[in-house]
């Protein structure tokens, strides 16, 4: 497997602070390589979002980050932990080295400025030595590049469809040539047909400029197609990391295989499903031990009392997943 | 009005029917329009014929902006139509207010896509189906016996637990069960469900469709399913109908339109669905040349056959000629509205 570009270790997000505190981000292990898109899937309220913006410290206030590390390895250079950088280290650190597309991204656009503007604008920040000249022709490149035509740069975000103003956000993010990249469910807002449109031209981009990328959904039927490892969060932690394919053929975490079976099927027999009984924990009030249990259909004695470490299973492919629950025992917990 | 006795009409009984419903909606006019003669219109629907049978489900599948949720809202009376009618029961019906719609609305009811927004906030549980039951005289002689038995129906039990909370105690798919416990309280012989559950979080979804499934078949209810997922309708729906840029393109059977689509649009959106079967990587492999773009503008709707200008295989006539409802003839009841299927073309 390729190098690490981004480790998070132990990572806790919380918002608010003392009694009142909610514990958003829970211990947090995960590892993204050069390279790769990883799904990190889970419901509303899971944290998924919390951790993305807690990576990036763009946590707005009551958000908080009460532990961990983030260590970021830039393609030259030594390692660094993001969680530790100064205001003006984080300047250099945001867009040149990791970007965000924001939920709801077709709404993330100035509506005031033409598109050109908001482009180079990013530029103009960032990389102050540069040309007018150039600064217009990269906007138009990058453009090119996800597949709008140059002649729409002073079109203004209100001329366009919903599916070319994602493709512009898609277009800032990528401009200054970032490592990393996080989506926010990027295409939740458009129908499928521009949603498939997009994605796959994020893998082709992907697989031309060599970014890895950290994609937030809740659909896993899509992550399962076009991620190559998939995170599941519950209750702000992971329950379970595995490549796509292990987590669509034999998921380990009952919650995992519930959220799986929660999407009909277009193809195959039609199965009665069930969805899972129940619903998504309430941060406040966590339940003790694991905080599927009170949804979980396999629960038994250690699940109520015992929270479960995500540590590797004991299966053959148990090298390149890991599974936090009680039944299946781990040996080696990861990210200790 | 009695109340409607329940499972005693026959299975399929037509309830709800639309033939050639058709919304137009005026653009505001602006100021250089002042001395012309230009009135137009965004044509959000436009010739839509639709069965509601008794015990039956029918999911209408469809972008956003293609018109599903004004089909609902025409059915629901809550627009006035520009053309067509609506007939329930075989009896053409036009209501705008007072006691006329409210006989309509207890027949009709209308479930919303955002349980958060269609109840109120400041009333309880308790309010919102004492109205229902009330409204409707079908509070009988014990309201608070028909309330419990009401939130027993969705599975809100014990429903003591419920009654006295406010919306924003309850999770989304509670909210929703709420609605649908509301709209249960009018004793309707048709469901409108737009988009029960797109709000609502994935695991709790199936949960929902496989109540109103399950009171589809107890209460013998016809049900219209709006969704843009095509896979839902595949689970949940008996028929299924496919809609774009305001038209109806294809219908029949749910499980011969996703399993053998016979329209472009329908092809190109089945394609468009994530499948977990085709890992990442494989997924480029399955065909270039799908159709691209995006939906026209309703305002000034391409001539022909609306999908013409992102269809793959459209011939010269598709861009002058509207296609009509052609039968494809694999299954009895699976239609397109393609030249493709007609027997000329097929000919040559």
């Amino acid at each position: 497997m390729s190098e690490p570009v981004l480790e998070i270790r132990n990572l806790n997000v919380g918002y608010g602070l003392g009694d009142q505190a909610v514990r958003a981000v829970r211990d947090v292990n995960l590892t993204l390589h050069r390279g790769e898109v990883l799904g990190l899937a889970g419901e509303s309220g899971s944290g998924k979002s919390t951790l993305a913006y807690g990576l990036t410290r763009l946590l707005p206030p009551p958000g908080v980050i009460t532990g961990g590390q983030v260590i970021y390895h830039p393609a030259d250079g030594p390692a660094y932990d993001v969680l530790g950088l100064s205001d003006r280290e984080l300047r250099e650190f945001r867009w040149n080295e990791t970007a965000i597309v924001f939920q709801g991204a077709m709404n993330s656009l100035n509506p005031v400025h033409k598109i050109s503007t908001q482009l180079t604008d990013v530029l103009r920040a960032h990389e102050p030595t540069m040309s007018e000249h150039s600064r217009n022709a990269r906007a138009r490149e990058m453009l090119k590049l996800v597949g709008i035509a140059a002649d729409r740069m002073d079109a203004y975000p209100h001329q366009l469809s919903g599916g070319m103003r994602q493709r512009v956000m898609i277009g800032m993010a990528l401009i200054l040539q970032p490592q990393v990249v996080i989506m926010d469910e990027p295409t939740t807002a458009l129908d499928v047909v521009m949603q498939r449109q997009i994605l796959r031209q994020l893998i082709e981009l992907r697989e031309r400029l060599g970014f890895s990328v950290i994609f937030i959904t809740h659909d896993l039927s899509l992550l399962v197609e076009f991620s190559n490892k998939i995170a599941i969060m519950y209750g702000g932690r992971i329950v379970e990391e595995a490549p796509a394919s292990a987590i669509y053929r034999d998921s380990l975490h009952p919650y995992s295989a519930g959220l799986l079976g929660s999407f009909p099927a277009l193809r195959g027999p039609r199965r009665e499903l069930t969805g899972i009984p129940g619903s998504p924990p309430d941060l406040k009030g966590m339940p003790t031990g694991c905080s599927f249990h009170p949804r979980c259909p396999k629960a038994f004695d250690p699940c109520a009392s015992n929270i479960p470490v995500l540590g590797r299973p004991d299966t053959p492919d148990g090298s390149t997943r890991s599974v936090a629950c009680w039944l299946h025992p781990t040996a080696q917990p990861v990210g200790l | 009005m009695t109340s409607i006795p329940e499972a005693k009409a026959p299975a399929d009984e037509v309830v709800l029917e639309a033939i050639g419903l058709t919304k137009h909606f005026p653009v505001r006019r602006q100021l250089r329009d002042l001395f012309s003669n230009r009135h137009d219109a965004v044509h959000a629907v436009d010739d839509v014929n639709l069965t509601l049978r008794r015990g039956q489900v029918v999911a209408l599948v469809g972008e956003s902006g293609s018109g599903k949720s004004t089909v609902a809202r025409l059915l629901a009376q809550l627009y006035p139509r520009t053309g067509g009618d609506i007939r329930l029961h075989g009896v053409s019906t036009k209501v705008k207010s007072g006691s006329a719609f409210r006989q309509y609305c207890a027949r009709v009811q209308m479930i919303f896509q955002d349980p958060f927004a269609s109840l109120n906030p400041v009333h309880t549980i308790r309010y919102h189906l004492e109205r229902s039951l009330q409204i409707h005289g079908n509070a009988g002689d014990d309201l608070e016996t028909a309330l419990h038995e009401l939130l027993e129906r969705v599975s809100l039990t014990p429903p003591e637990r419920y009654l006295d909370k406010f919306p924003h105690e309850l999770s989304g798919g509670q909210r929703q069960r709420v609605a649908i416990a509301r709209a249960l309280g009018a004793q309707p012989e048709a469901l409108l469900a737009d988009e029960p559950v797109s709000m609502l979080d994935v695991s709790i979804r199936l949960g929902v469709l496989n109540l109103l499934r399950d009171l589809k078949e107890r209460l013998n209810l016809a049900i219209l399913y709006i969704t843009h997922d095509i896979a839902s309708a595949r689970y949940f729906a008996d028929q299924t109908m496919v809609m774009y840029a305001g038209r109806m393109v294809e219908g029949g059977d749910s499980e011969t339109v996703t399993q053998s689509p016979a329209h472009p649009y329908t092809r190109l959106l089945i394609e468009s669905a994530p499948d977990p079967d085709r890992l990442a990587g494989a997924s480029e492999a399955a065909g270039e040349e799908r159709g691209n773009g995006e939906p026209p503008s309703l305002i000034h709707p391409p001539t022909g056959c609306r999908f013409h200008p992102r269809c793959p295989v459209a011939m010269p006539r598709c861009s002058t000629d509207l296609p009509v409802p052609l039968e494809i003839g694999d299954v009895p009841g699976h239609w397109a509205a393609c030249w493709l299927y007609d027997k000329a073309e097929v000919a040559s």
